[in-house]
């Protein structure tokens, strides 16, 4: 439909004050709200990754598109909400303890949401207990640390060693990234993925998400 | 002691898209131009640059350097430091107010955010350039010392010099004075904050010709372009 291609179109324009108006002719013209979501929102940031993948555009427009994705998303959750449509999976997030730098998680967490996926956001200085017991109780599939600092990176293995003690592993994935952070590193830890940056983090997840 | 105008700090457009990711050659959207405009803004009326020196004898120096004993047992630093004709430990930082926008825009308007962190970045590492020309610089020496100078800023963390370092550095410098705190990891709050030690000398001390095994790992090898733009003695 022509009102979902111009809704994937805004959101790659990322004009966050017109894809709320967008969404409301669509749903208007009786598209159900999962083919919104499908067909305008989550095409319109597949088009902006791919777009960021082969650096077309770079991370603020990315931003920008989420911003307006997530305008778009305000209108629709109630209405989702009320159908029972799924989410791709939930996501628990956060910097490993010790570590206050964010930025990177962030960004992370903005790409998931702009690819369906629910996020649980666990801030920074987060302890294995803290991601195990919030993977648990969300029923989250995967969980994704950040470490900035050589001196917290040992939090990511006590994270993937308290799953496999409390049986969690296979069940609840793992990946890792940050600067001092390398594919090495997750391979020694036994980390299920690594991603280099938020793009590559949200391709890694989505790959774990569909085997778990 | 050392003036950090916002002017000196501010980073240049250029610098702040290629944080961001923008390749050499490739045209920002207009709608990023904007942002970055928005962001220089909050910058100019929100950062609160303040730092801080404190000179330092070779063995006062050495001991800071020794830390905890964990440094790598080949590293730059360890060679260059003995042969510098001034030593000064230092700290900056933009100050917590910066830092709570930051976080604040993350909340919402994220692309904001992350301009503006970008900017706050490039501002603290152009304060180390600015604390380098002062410790460099003439009117800096005393006694012996004097002399044309080029100094190089060294920081725990990087270069084989361990982030534990942090410690004895804090313990000396007492950084907190101007609102730098140190947590249980080494890690600076606010987060715009750097810290280590000002080496000024002869410029042919800091051509540093080997490759440490630790420059594997390096994100930020900065350093070599740095270190091949020293001038011939």
């Amino acid at each position: 439909m022509e009102i979902l291609k111009q809704i994937a179109r805004t959101i790659e324009e990322g004009d966050a004050a017109a894809v709320p108006r967008l969404v409301g002719e669509a749903l208007a013209a009786e598209s159900s709200a999962k083919a919104v979501l499908d067909g305008g929102l989550i095409a319109g940031m597949n088009a902006v990754g791919e777009k960021f993948r082969v650096h077309e555009i770079f991370l603020p427009d990315v931003l920008l598109a989420a911003k307006a994705m997530y305008a778009g998303l305000d209108v629709l959750k109630p209405l989702l909400e009320r159908a029972g449509v799924a989410s791709r999976g939930r996501v628990v997030i956060g910097s490993v303890q010790g570590d206050l730098h964010d930025i990177g998680k962030n960004l992370v967490g903005i790409m998931l949401k702009g690819a369906g996926f629910e996020v649980i956001d666990l801030g920074s200085d987060v302890s294995a207990v803290g991601f195990v017991a919030a993977a648990r109780s969300h029923e989250a599939r995967v969980i994704g640390m950040s470490a900035l600092l050589t001196t917290t990176m040992p939090v990511m293995k006590e994270v993937v060693d308290l799953l496999k003690k409390e049986n969690l592993g296979g069940r609840i994935k793992t990946i890792i990234g940050g600067a001092p952070v390398s594919r090495d590193y997750a391979e020694e830890i036994g980390a299920d993925a690594y991603g280099y940056d938020c793009a590559q983090a949200v391709e890694r997840v989505k790959e774990l998400a569909a085997a778990s | 002691m050392i003036d950090f105008p916002l002017s000196r700090l501010e980073p240049e457009a250029e610098s702040v898209y290629a944080a961001l990711g923008l390749k050499p050659g490739a045209r920002p959207s207009p709608r990023s131009g904007e942002l970055l405009l928005r962001a220089l803004d909050s910058f100019r009326r929100l950062a609160e640059p303040r730092g801080l020196v404190l000179p330092q004898t070779e063995e006062e120096f050495a001991a800071v350097f020794h830390g905890q004993g964990r440094n790598e047992t080949r590293n730059p630093l360890q060679r260059v430091h003995p042969l510098a004709a001034r030593l000064h430990l230092f700290a900056f930082t933009l100050g917590e107010t910066i830092s709570a926008e930051i976080e604040r825009l993350f909340a919402g308007d994220f692309a904001l955010g992350a301009v503006l962190d970008a900017v706050a970045s490039l501002a603290a590492d152009n304060a180390g350039r600015v604390a380098e020309e002062w410790a460099g610089s003439p009117a800096t020496a005393s006694g012996g010392s004097r002399g044309a100078h080029v100094a190089f800023l060294y920081s725990p963390g990087y270069c084989g010099w361990h982030i534990s370092g942090q410690e004895a550095l804090f313990a000396a410098l007492r950084p907190e004075v101007i609102g730098i705190r140190l947590n249980a990891s080494f890690l600076m709050t606010p987060l715009k904050s750097i810290s280590g030690v000002l080496v000024a000398g002869p410029p042919a001390i800091h051509r540093v010709e080997s490759v440490y095994p630790f420059c594997a790992q390096c994100k930020s090898p900065a350093c070599r372009e740095r270190v091949s733009a020293v001038p011939p003695t």
